[in-house]
């Protein structure tokens, strides 16, 4: 297995998806000729060309559309929105068209359409340049939305949103494409609906996905190390479907569960994970399920001020001492 | 600017709506197509008629919006179209299915809700689909389907194959920025999309004049270099012809073209719209230039057809539509437990190519 680059995975598939099948083509603002905003498809224009590889207009309502109206015609675009924020502006394209049409049309069109976009905050970009919106989506039946924090989750999840005849929202993140991880050699697909979990424990579970994920790994390891906390981290990598048994399964283990969200914590992920496991593991709970998340402010520009907005590693670690230690703690005490 | 405004043989603006005429048909067109219009015509004013009998009768739920007064704008407007194109509609697109060849039965089955509906009662009065027929869907959002209708003409261009897309809209539509965004990028790609406006006078209830700064709609597509063409949306022939010439700039120059028929709506903007914003006087005055009686004229006017050939179409019409309630009516709802079906499509679903 080689060591590549968030970024590099993600490019790499989308050339083997080009090559594979020809019926996918990618489109978006600036990812041919300037080789898109974060040089996720660098290369790709001048290995496949503009029928391919489409530049679109600023026009993301439109373009969405079109992605949509070519998917039903058995094209499989591949649509990259060059931030997450900008995806309100196509909105309506993909609540009441993409994730509508197979059904209300009777099962007569699938729309297998990919919509790739990278959220994130942290880099100054302040409030309309920095959020995560994946609830929205995940909200919606009729989509599916991952969200993977590891190069080799990226390739596989990626793979298989292209393959599958389902519009797909497939969440990137800012603070990831230049992360490394091992990532194998041969053609492999991850199927939606499974959760990871990438680190085994017994004291608690924490549950995240994209880059709060790999921060949550560190955060386990470095209490493992530091204090001999044992703490589960559950990566679910898909938000719609959800892989609600990987979830209980652990905290009916640990007995006690937090949430560690990038997005807003009122309506967000999170609220729905905690409802999930008081519904299938409310006796196994042996504290309050705990939710880390952003600050609900619009992310502001001034450096302090966005570092007290975004959730980390500080907010986690404040967090898992709030909540396992208690039981430890009286131990000290007698 | 690419644009023209149609004009009467005599010269008079042939869209205005004040004067009800007779014209003679061509004589180079051919008998039976012009009685098959007709039959079309009065297909789409009883089915209609019968709809909105069926709603208030609390057969057919939700909202429903007829064609009623529209005939020769959608029959006109279907004609013009190869049998192979493709076609985007509104919600208000009941005539539209039936004139692209969806069969009376499942168009009403639609409406009632049931599993032989042509969308098996998923979509009812607002979504009406069949991919044999290149019917693909009526859409419930103003302007939406625009955009996917530029889609579908990328996909067609993709392929390299011939066939052109239409995408009919109110209006109101023309208002929206769907409109606007998928006109250049229809321009940019030069891709075969016919955007067909049926200017009805009110969206809802705003006179198009009050919603759109430029009243006349087919002038919309000029900041695009599209071409755009007005067209007396009551005459079914001038309707036709501006739609074939429109298609045959999509299939031949891969140009964008805007079609423009100005219509009028007979009754409110849906079954339970009262119609109260308009002027008693305006609703008579369009209501006399009823299309369906006027081509009727034309037809007898012309010898094509007599009395009773007009007697025995009506039946025809009659039974048509009677037999497609009792059809509805007898057929099953979708079962409680396919609920769920088509949330999602398999991976193994092989999709129609072209």
């Amino acid at each position: 297995m080689a060591e590549i680059s968030f970024r590099q995975a993600l490019n790499d598939t989308l050339r083997e998806e080009l090559h594979r099948d020809g019926n996918v083509f990618l489109m978006g603002e600036e990812i041919g000729v300037f080789e898109g905003s974060y040089k996720i498809t660098a290369g790709l224009l001048k290995e496949f060309g503009p029928k391919r590889v489409v530049d679109v207009p600023i026009a993301e309502n439109g373009f969405v559309g079109m992605a949509v109206g070519a998917a039903m015609l058995g094209l499989r675009p591949v649509v990259e929105i060059m931030t997450f924020n900008f995806i309100a502006l196509a909105m309506d394209e993909i609540l009441n068209h993409a994730a509508k049409i197979y059904y209300m049309f009777g099962g007569q069109t699938p729309v297998p359409l990919v919509i790739r976009t990278p959220g994130g905050g942290g880099q100054q970009l302040s409030a309309t340049h920095s959020q995560n919106l994946e609830a929205w989506f995940a909200h919606i039946p009729g989509l599916q939305v991952v969200a993977p924090s590891t190069p080799e989750d990226a390739k596989g999840m990626l793979k298989m949103a292209i393959r599958n005849n389902n519009p797909v929202i497939f969440i990137e993140h800012l603070g990831l494409y230049n992360t490394k991880g091992e990532v194998p050699a041969e053609d492999y697909t991850i199927p939606f609906g499974k959760a990871k979990v990438t680190k085994e424990g017994t004291d608690l579970t924490v549950i995240s996905y994209s880059r709060m994920a790999t921060v949550a790994l560190d955060v386990a390891r470095r209490m493992e190390q530091e204090h001999q906390w044992h703490v589960e981290v559950v990566d679910i990598r898909s938000l719609r479907p959800l892989d609600r048994e990987t979830i209980v399964n652990s905290v009916k283990k640990t007995g006690r569960a937090i949430v560690f969200e990038e997005d807003w914590r009122s309506y967000g992920i999170g609220a729905e994970i905690a409802a999930t496991v008081q519904e299938e593991a409310f006796d196994y709970l042996d504290a309050p399920i705990k939710r880390v998340a952003n600050v609900e402010v619009p992310l502001p520009y001034a450096k302090p001020l966005e570092l007290a907005a975004l959730t980390g590693a500080k907010q986690l670690v404040d967090a898992i001492n709030e909540l396992a230690p208690r039981r430890r703690r009286i131990i000290t005490h007698v | 600017m690419s644009t023209e405004q149609q004009k009467r043989p005599d010269g008079r603006d042939a869209t205005s709506l004040n004067k009800p005429r007779v014209v003679t048909l061509p004589e180079d067109e051919d008998r039976d197509t012009l009685v098959d219009y007709y039959h079309q015509m009065l297909l789409v004013r009883r089915f209609e008629e019968k709809a909105d009998e069926m709603y208030k009768m609390a057969r057919i739920g939700g909202y429903c919006h007829l064609n009623l007064g529209e005939e020769a704008t959608v029959v006109g407007f279907c004609a013009g179209l190869g049998s192979h194109d493709y076609l985007y509609t509104n919600y208000r697109e009941h005539g539209y299915a039936l004139c692209r060849g969806l069969s009376t039965n499942s168009v009403m089955a639609e409406l009632f809700g049931k599993e032989t509906g042509c969308s098996h009662g998923r979509g009812g009065s607002m979504h009406m689909f069949s991919l044999e027929h290149r019917l693909m869907g009526g859409y419930g959002i103003v302007g939406g389907q625009v955009p996917l209708a530029v889609g579908a003409a990328f996909a067609v261009d993709y392929r390299g194959s011939d066939e052109i897309v239409a995408v009919q809209m109110g209006d109101g539509a023309t208002n929206g920025g769907p409109f606007y965004e998928s006109l250049n990028l229809a321009k940019i790609y030069k891709l075969p999309v016919v955007f067909f406006v049926v200017n009805n006078g009110y969206g809802m209830g705003t006179p198009v004049e009050k919603g759109s700064a430029v009243a006349e709609l087919y002038r919309k597509g000029c900041a695009f270099d599209v071409y755009g063409e007005r067209v007396d949306g009551n005459d079914v022939l001038a309707v036709r012809d501006a739609v074939r010439k429109a298609v045959k700039m999509a299939r031949e120059q891969r140009e964008p073209a805007i079609v423009e028929a100005v219509s009028f709506r007979f009754r409110g903007h849906s079954v339970i719209d009262p119609d109260r914003y308009r002027d008693e006087e305006e609703v008579k005055r369009g209501r006399a230039i009823d299309p369906v009686a006027l081509f009727a004229q034309r037809l007898l006017d012309s010898h094509f057809i007599d009395e009773h050939d007009l007697h025995t179409l009506e039946k025809q019409v009659e039974r048509e539509v009677n037999e497609a309630v009792s059809f509805a009516e007898e057929s099953p709802f979708p079962p409680v437990e396919s609920l769920f079906d088509y949330i999602y499509a398999s991976d193994d679903i092989v999709q129609e190519k072209k």
